[in-house]
């Protein structure tokens, strides 16, 4: 609750407008700042092109049809095509080359966005929803894109124009200039007004849309809840309720759209008419001597007048464009900004390949606070050994493996590899060292190939070929449509767990790291993957030091040291006949998870005598 | 066509507003073109001898013909805007209504995404062909059929000059506006597969940390950002066009009457008057002219989404009461399976497999057994749920698909295996079940699942919001809940379905206690993976691959040593382990 209300008063404060942000912005300009400067220039120009056109209106009046004279009309007229082509031309170059700025702004962010991401550590992933971080790296970037797309820039040249118009009104006539202008306030007075409502509209129309699309989502999840409820006709009518305010909401909305718009015409349309009615009142004050005011002047002057009225409308509209650009903005610096706590050291004391030796001196860690999850651990793994790690879920197993990749850093205690500091280590080169074969085998959408590779390009397709073959992943990825090349879908549907566990071992080994880590999956895999999954364990765990959070007889056989840990504690350790004989926790712990395996184990094991029948 | 066909019918109860918003906006322009018309005139008295009443009477003229086509213009948008969100909210609630009648099996096949999409951004498409298409294609089609004949009248080589170059506008807004939509989709899903990957990358964080791959994935990114902004500026390059190209034809209608008009009006065929009118003509039939392209693209989009929810009003409810179906006698609670086979599909294996089991009304029975092993299913073909196979499942020796399906479910109480809470209060959530609900009612139910102790410690106790908008229950208080809310409804049969998992084992065994109060005389069926939550049971029944394996009390089943047994063992292992 206090949470949400934080966010809350962060989100406010970021509404605030913040000058920093907009400086900082303009630092994303300046790259292209060749491309940024004749844009500018462009946008002068198309404004001026703009505001010449009424003219030729008026010397069409006053030089040729009303003096009855036709010669140069054709001019003229081919004058004015000249400059709408040109001015064709120059607005299609300037928009195209401040959005294209835009997109290369937009891509620079994006870019060093999730370069920052990329070097989080992980507990800012615990911290931060996926929801929340695709967001700035989405919407936020999207939002500053308006800047450029909805012609913020051009806004700038907008309000220039609104000068130059009125400059030339006032240097045709400035008497009619100030009475064709009483509009502008009268406009300005109606566009601020509908400006707030249909704002204040638009965000309740939202709101209620948001209430019957959470309700809609909420009802098809719980569809069957409403069945068995016999609550059909009621959610029917709380539906009517949601569906019934969002239809009120908008009808309301359509009243302040159904009178600005007309009201609009109405004020443009005082404008003629006073411009007519004075006009018309300076026309006849003409007298062959001298000319107060040409008919073409006052024609030109009712197009003036109409062309003020696009601008001033859109200047408030980009103003919040704006705004809503920086806010984006300051939440995609603030992110850019968060300091990274886990890093390689100025002066890292080692790294490259490790010959994989491992300790734990008392080791106290906690994710929050103060709720230990490994308490005072100690344990040596020699390289080349195997350790099993044992216990009830939440026992710190996890934790354990984690700390030795320095996903987190120790409270109190060391983790060392090599007899260094983790934290010592250059952090590319310490966790090069390792391997990963995860419970939850997460594959990436891409081939098969691709996944056994990620991203390391030195690894040859005949090494990738010969790690399936070790651990006998070749069988089924062969039998795919195009073998190697198949692709895999988004997070592996279509494979087995089985078969995505084998994956994940072919990359362990064909990385063939200093050190594995392997937390075994639970769940129940078909008995002839599982024998194979037990042959690939066997040849990933050979030659390099290896971490098992093991759920399998036979891993806990086979390890060096089963480590027993409990709520936190190293409970036990030894071997897994020096355990069992001592009859207490890893032997209960034995009898529940894989007393059922030695059962059913399809595999003879040569290790398996005849101490570890069931109910030894 | 069709589709077009079922969708007028929404506009029947709106017909009054439809005509008179018709009517509205002819009205509003044929006045509204008469300032041109009047400005014209200025323009001409000008030129003949002007006097000043003359003048401000045109003036008054120009602003009155506004004021009473506004008039109109706001009629006609109240109306014909306004009538297009009533359809919105009849199509909506009848969509809803749609969904709500269909069971489970649909909301399999379609995932709530899909139908989420159809709800709000088709149902939107379609509402814009009910409002906006209706009133910009007759604004248009009526500004034309006015303006033009007033324009032939002063001049038919200039009219039809113009009517060669103006349509470019149209054509322009269609062309360009459908060519940006389709590339600004493609991008658009191109842009979804960079989110899916940067999703990727930050859901897998783990994997990437520990291979070290990041700066393959900034590398891997990277291209797939140069590509997107690749896309872009192809999409800047067209979408940049329609602004220029429209404003340039307009132009040129400009540049026409300029040169054209005023040889004419240099000629004395057309008053200068009528030159000044010209233009005001042109301008009038701009934003019309872009209106028409843009309600072509609104009738492509508006239809093509039509289309997609007519598909999905077109599905018949798959379990629904047959014509057939007759009010039962009120249900007592016997319930029999008589050699139930089921299977999810044609081609699946059977999830249950010649189940024969009798249930005397008043008894609890219990189902114990992997995961898997049918006993979910076995509860979800009571309610029909799932639709059970005619002549397998009965109550009170009715066939279930003989009762209405509102008198079989309102008998029975089911908490399934996962707890749905609604955001709402969680009186609200309590009650869900019952029509009307006394608070002590909801607290007698909350007392009896052993909610009502914590229920005393939230803010805003039995009004606490749940939930998306309010606090975030544990799994067992979630759970408790879910009891409650089955309990509430007083039913015959109640139906348990793994419904303490969460719940620890010494608040169960009260509320088990409490239940078999209430459910004394009403039938219980109980699923559980612990032998604590079964042990009291009339019956246990063993599900292994769909079959009843093992069938008894507690004791006999004990005595039996076969897979109850075994369960019954492992469990006291782990009770001691959790407590060493």
């Amino acid at each position: 609750m206090s949470a949400t209300v934080q966010q809350f008063h962060e989100e406010e404060a970021l509404k605030k407008f913040d000058r920093g942000s907009a400086w900082r912005l303009v630092r994303y300009l300046r790259p292209y700042r060749r491309l940024i400067a004749p844009a500018l220039l462009l946008t002068l120009f198309v404004n001026a092109l703009g505001v010449v056109e009424p003219k030729f209106f008026q010397y069409a009046l006053d030089w040729y049809i009303i003096p009855k004279s036709l010669s140069g009309l054709q001019w003229l007229a081919l004058v004015f095509l000249g400059v709408k082509l040109l001015q064709m031309l120059v607005s299609y170059l300037q928009a195209v080359l401040f959005q294209s700025v835009g997109q290369h702004v937009m891509y620079d962010l994006r870019a060093e966005l999730y370069d920052k991401l990329q070097r989080q550590e992980v507990a800012y992933f615990d911290r931060n929803p996926v929801g929340r971080v695709m967001t700035r790296l989405t919407s936020d970037v999207d939002a500053l894109n308006e800047l450029f797309t909805s012609g913020v820039i051009e806004g700038l040249g907008d309000v220039l124009m609104v000068f130059a118009i009125v400059g030339f009104m006032a240097w045709m006539d400035w008497r009619l200039t100030l009475v064709a202008l009483v509009t502008v306030p009268l406009l300005f007075a109606a566009t601020t007004w509908f400006r707030k409502h249909a704002r204040r509209g638009y965000d309740l129309v939202r709101t209620k849309l948001a209430r019957i699309n959470s309700f809609l989502q909420e009802h098809i999840s719980g569809a069957q809840t409403v069945h068995i409820f016999n609550r059909e006709e009621k959610s029917l009518g709380q539906f009517h309720e949601a569906n019934d305010d969002y239809r009120q909401a908008n009808i309301e909305t359509i009243f302040y759209y159904a009178v600005f718009f007309p009201l609009v015409d109405l004020i443009g349309s005082l404008g003629v008419a006073l411009i007519v009615w004075y006009g018309g009142y300076r026309v006849m004050q003409n007298t062959p001597a001298r000319e107060v005011l040409s008919i073409g002047a006052l024609v030109a002057f009712i197009q003036y007048s109409q062309r003020l009225f696009q601008p001033i409308r859109d200047i408030s509209d980009k103003y919040n464009v704006f705004q809503a650009a920086l806010v984006a903005s300051q939440r995609i610096f603030r992110t850019l900004d968060i300091p990274v706590a886990i890093t390689t050291p100025a002066e890292p004391k080692k790294s490259g390949r490790a010959r994989g030796r491992v300790e734990f001196r008392n080791v106290w860690f906690a994710y929050k606070g103060e709720d230990w999850v490994l308490k005072d651990v100690s344990f040596t793994a020699e390289p080349g050994e195997t350790v099993a790690l044992v216990g009830h879920t939440g026992s710190g197993k996890t934790t354990i493996t984690n700390l030795l990749m320095r996903f987190y850093d120790v409270q109190r205690g060391q983790v060392l590899l090599d007899g260094v500091d983790v934290r010592e280590w250059d952090l590319k080169a310490l966790r090069e060292n390792f391997a990963v074969v995860l419970q939850d085998v997460f594959l990436f959408s891409g081939t098969v190939e691709g996944n056994i590779r990620l991203g390391r390009a030195d690894i040859s397709e005949e090494r990738i070929a010969w790690a399936a073959r070790e651990v006998r992943a070749d069988g089924f990825v062969e039998r795919l449509p195009e073998g190697f090349k198949s692709e895999v879908r988004e997070r592996g549907a279509g494979l087995s767990v089985g078969q995505k566990q084998l994956i994940s071992f072919a990359r362990a080994l064909a990385f063939d790291p200093a050190l594995l880590i392997l937390d075994e999956a639970t769940s129940s895999i078909d008995t002839e993957t599982e024998q194979l999954i037990q042959q690939a364990i066997e040849r990933v765990l050979r030659d390099r030091t290896s971490i098992v959070v093991a759920h399998r007889l036979s891993t806990v056989q086979r390890a060096d040291q089963i480590l027993v840990l409990h709520h936190g504690e190293l409970r036990e350790r030894g071997t897994h006949q020096q355990l069992l004989a001592r009859r207490d926790l890893y032997w209960r712990l034995y009898k529940l998870q894989y007393a059922d395996d030695s059962r059913r184990d399809a595999l003879p094991d040569p290790t398996l005598g005849e101490s570890l029948q069931y109910g030894d | 066509m069709d589709d077009l066909r079922k969708f007028a019918f929404y506009f029947r109860p709106y017909k009054k507003s439809l005509v008179v918003g018709v009517l509205c906006i002819l009205a509003s322009v044929v006045i509204g073109v008469l300032e041109p018309v009047y400005v014209g005139r200025a323009v001409d008295a000008l030129r003949s001898g002007p006097t000043w009443t003359k003048v401000t009477g045109f003036a008054l003229i120009i602003i009155g013909v506004r004021v009473v086509s506004g008039a109109f213009l706001y009629l006609q948008r109240s109306l014909l805007i306004g009538m297009s969100r009533h359809v919105e909210y009849d199509l909506r609630q009848d969509f809803y209504a749609h969904l709500q009648k269909q069971p489970l099996t649909f909301f399999q096949e379609h995932r709530t995404g899909d139908l989420m999409a159809r709800a709000t951004n088709d149902l939107a498409a379609v509402r814009q062909l009910a409002g906006p298409m209706v009133m910009y294609t007759l604004q248009t089609v009526f500004i034309v059929l006015i303006i033009l004949p007033l324009m032939l009248r002063i001049s038919v080589r200039l009219t039809l000059l113009l009517l060669v170059t103006m349509p470019l506008v149209s054509l322009t807004v269609k062309y360009f506006g459908q060519q940006v939509h389709v590339r600004f989709e493609k991008i658009q899903e191109f842009f979804s597969s960079i989110t899916a990957r940067a999703q990727e990358n930050i859901s897998g964080v783990r994997v990437v940390r520990a291979y070290a791959q990041e700066d393959a994935e900034v590398a891997a990114f990277k291209t797939l950002n140069h590509e997107y902004m690749t896309r872009n500026l192809g999409l800047v390059r067209i979408s940049a066009v329609m602004r220029p190209l429209i404003q340039f034809v307009i132009g040129l209608g400009m540049v026409l009457i300029v040169w054209y008009g005023g040889i004419l009006a240099v000629r004395g065929e057309m008053t200068e008057g009528q030159f000044v009118e010209f233009t005001l003509f042109l301008m009038r039939l701009i934003w019309p002219l872009i209106a028409l392209g843009y309600v072509v693209n609104l009738y492509q989009r508006g239809t093509a989404s039509l289309k997609r929810m007519n598909a999905i009003f077109a599905v018949e409810p798959a379990i629904r009461d047959a014509s057939t179906v007759r009010e039962q006698p009120p249900v007592r609670g016997r319930i029999e399976f008589r050699h139930l086979t089921y299977a999810y599909g044609e081609h699946s294996p059977p999830v249950l497999r010649d189940v024969d089991l009798t249930i005397e009304a008043g008894q609890t029975v219990a189902f114990v057994g992997r995961t898997g092993s049918g006993k979910s299913t076995l509860m979800n073909l009571l309610p029909r749920v799932v639709e059970p196979p005619p002549g397998t499942v009965f109550v009170d020796g009715v066939d279930v698909r003989e009762y209405p399906l509102a008198q079989l479910r309102s008998a029975i109480g089911y908490v399934p295996q996962e707890t749905f809470l609604f955001s709402d209060t969680l009186a609200e959530n309590v009650a869900f079940g019952v029509r009307r609900a006394e608070r002590a009612e909801v607290e007698w139910a909350a007392e009896i699942a052993g909610l009502a102790d914590d229920v005393r410690e939230f803010p805003a106790g039995f009004d606490t919001l749940v939930g998306e908008r309010g606090i975030t229950l544990s799994g067992g208080q979630k759970q408790r809940t879910a009891i409650a809310r089955a309990v509430m409804r007083q039913p015959r049969i109640l139906i348990l379905d793994d419904a303490l998992s969460a719940v620890d084992t010494y608040t169960e065994e009260k509320i088990l206690g409490r239940l078999r109060g209430v459910m004394r005389e009403r039938t219980s069926l109980i699923v559980s993976h612990r032998i604590s939550t079964v042990r009291d049971a009339d019956l246990i029944c063993v599900l292994d691959e769909g079959l009843i394996v093992e069938r008894g009390t507690h004791e006999e089943l004990l005595a039996l040593g076969g897979e109850y047994a075994d369960l019954y063992e492992r469990q006291l292992l782990e009770e001691e382990l959790a407590a060493s």
